[in-house]
């Protein structure tokens, strides 16, 4: 569904994106996690053929993006990082708008506006100015707007950012059941880390306009960073022992070990070595990130979690 | 070709739907017009000043909607809604030409209110000549429109630049088409200035039209003018269009 190829876009001194390549199935459901300023809505915008690349190459839906601009648009449905309805214009009329922009003939389009207002919940504000909208019902009537032509490609920029967890968590249902009933290939930018890690079943994690990984979250985790089992004994000197037979690492009447599947080394160890205690600690995308980095992915994050970066 | 039509009348479609849902939003635009029709024209000599002046309030009220007209792109520029326009299919001159061809409503509409506002004061119309007048009118508001998007897609982000530019522009072109007081008695520079500025020959025209003269020079001279506008300001915007993003 897409291909790039050292896909680049250099914005005078700013090499906002540098190199990508990326290939995604039909079908997929990719995130590309990033901070901000990485290059994620630079890479989706040489995608949606917004910009064009500095150097490299890119298909989308079969097509170039530089000189198939049209068929790529025919085939892509867009939702970017700001609103797409006009602010002096109703829901409603942007929808069947945009259904024209498709080609829809005006009562297709408007059958198929019905038909999105009614599944995002968007019946009561649906003739309402769009200014008079709160977030949540303009994120929604973006989606909507993004869907109108049943795209088989989805392209959305920061969904959620904005949003308060419920409505977070309303949209992301929508994504999902979205390629669940209709098979749609979705690429979505975020740089929540639960967002990445809950819905995609791969995750490009960006930083500096370049691929730094690229996984199931899963994989990322237990390849990067893996599940950290922490066992407590009654004295030091217990740990020590433990420590020596099952190749960990003492800290007073702790041990910790590092394992790609943490449970089940936690089993088997609780009944060779006999701890007091035993816990275990999963890794979150962010600790990919760092350990990937040196960074944190989370805005109030500023300096780095020592312990953490030692294991 | 018929695509780029289709593509047109969608765009131009959305643009006029904020208008009709919402009148008042053409009468705002007119309120400076109004002002200096109800102001300025009893300032004016002779019995039949309105016949001069009105005319001249006409191209006056669409020279300030339509060179305004951009800054509601630039609002969708930074909302994000004229993102998601150039993502879609829809060709690129499409997204200009329409948005400049329904400059031509809110022109029609202001032209019919200001004539009905002055016909009980004396206001003559000759609907013919005025007809014709309607049509050079449209023709230039559409090239003003078009360079109004232009000034916004070149703007980008920077609004005071959009509004200085305008603003800038926009009382010398009044005044040097002889809107308010006549340019004859001026000095020679100031002749010549005003024989360089399209508007003026959009304004003789209006007023000989207006006033049933039909066959008269500047008949001919408006419609150059206001053609000219108008493909000047088109083949610029879409130009300016096609770069966008
Ligand atoms: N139009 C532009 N002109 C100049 N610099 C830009 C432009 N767009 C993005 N950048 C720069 O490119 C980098 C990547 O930006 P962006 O793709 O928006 O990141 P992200 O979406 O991951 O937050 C940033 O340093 C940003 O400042
Ligand atoms: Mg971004």
């Amino acid at each position: 569904m897409i291909e790039t190829r050292e896909l680049t876009k250099h914005f005078k001194e700013v090499r906002a994106v540098d190199g990508v390549d990326l290939s995604v199935a039909r079908g997929e459901l990719v995130a590309l996690l990033g901070p901000n300023g990485a290059g994620k809505s630079t890479t989706l915008r040489m995608l949606t053929t917004l910009i064009p690349p500095t150097s490299g190459h890119a298909e989308v839906a079969g097509f170039d993006v530089v000189r198939q601009q049209r068929e790529v648009r025919l085939r892509i449905g867009y939702i970017g990082q700001g609103n797409g309805a006009g602010h002096s214009q109703r829901g409603r009329d942007e929808l069947i708008s945009q259904g024209r922009a498709y080609g829809m003939r005006v009562p297709a389009a408007r059958a198929r506006a019905d038909e999105l207002i009614a599944s995002l919940g968007l019946g009561e504000v649906a003739n309402r100015a769009v200014s008079t909208l709160s977030g949540g019902q303009r994120r929604r009537l973006d989606i909507a707007m993004g869907l109108i032509h049943a795209p088989e490609l989805l392209f959305l920029d920061e969904p959620s950012t904005g949003l308060d967890p419920q409505n977070r968590a309303n949209l992301q249902e929508h994504i999902v059941r979205l390629r669940a009933e209709h098979g749609t290939t979705i690429v979505l930018t975020t740089h929540y880390l639960e967002e990445a890690d809950s819905m995609a079943e791969r995750v490009v994690v960006i930083d500096h306009g370049r691929i730094i990984a690229d996984d199931t979250p899963q994989r990322l985790k237990a390849t990067h960073v893996g599940d950290r089992v922490i066992l407590g004994f009654a004295s030091a000197h217990e740990a020590g022992e433990a420590a020596r037979t099952a190749g960990g690492e003492q800290r007073g009447a702790e041990v910790r070990i590092t394992s790609d599947d943490g449970p089940r080394l936690a089993a088997r160890l609780a009944g060779s070595l006999a701890p007091v205690s035993i816990e275990v600690i999963r890794p979150t995308l962010d600790d990919v990130f760092l350990t990937l980095t040196g960074r944190s992915l989370r805005e109030d994050a500023t300096t780095l979690e020592p312990a953490l970066v030692e294991a | 070709m018929t695509s780029l039509v289709a593509d047109t009348r969608v765009v131009f479609s959305r643009e006029l739907r904020p208008v009709i849902r919402d009148p008042f939003s053409v009468i705002f635009s007119m309120v400076q017009p109004l002002f200096f029709l109800g102001l300025f024209a009893p300032l004016l000599p002779g019995d039949s000043s309105l016949q001069w002046f009105v005319p001249g309030i006409i191209v006056m009220s669409c020279l300030f909607g339509s060179s305004m007209t951009g800054s509601n792109l630039l609002f969708e520029m930074q909302t994000g809604s004229h993102e998601r326009m150039l993502v879609t299919p829809l060709r690129r001159p499409a997204l200009l030409i329409g948005r400049a061809l329904k400059e031509i409503v809110p022109m029609l509409a202001q032209a019919a209110l200001i004539v009905a506002v002055c016909v009980p004061f004396g206001f003559e119309l000759h609907l013919g000549g005025a007809l014709l007048g309607l049509v050079i009118l449209a023709g230039f508001c559409i090239g003003l429109g078009a360079l109004s998007y232009t000034l916004a897609l070149s703007s980008k982000n920077r609004d005071w630049m959009f509004w200085t530019v305008q603003q800038t522009l926009l009382f010398p072109l009044l005044l040097l088409a002889g809107v308010l007081l006549p340019i004859e008695n001026g000095p020679g520079w100031l002749q010549a200035l005003s024989k360089a500025n399209p508007m003026t020959y959009v304004v003789n025209a209006e007023r000989a039209l207006f006033n049933g003269d039909v066959w008269a020079r500047s008949t001919a001279e408006g419609l150059v003018a206001a053609a000219a506008v108008g493909l000047l300001g088109l083949v610029v915007g879409v130009r300016a269009m096609k770069r966008s993003d």
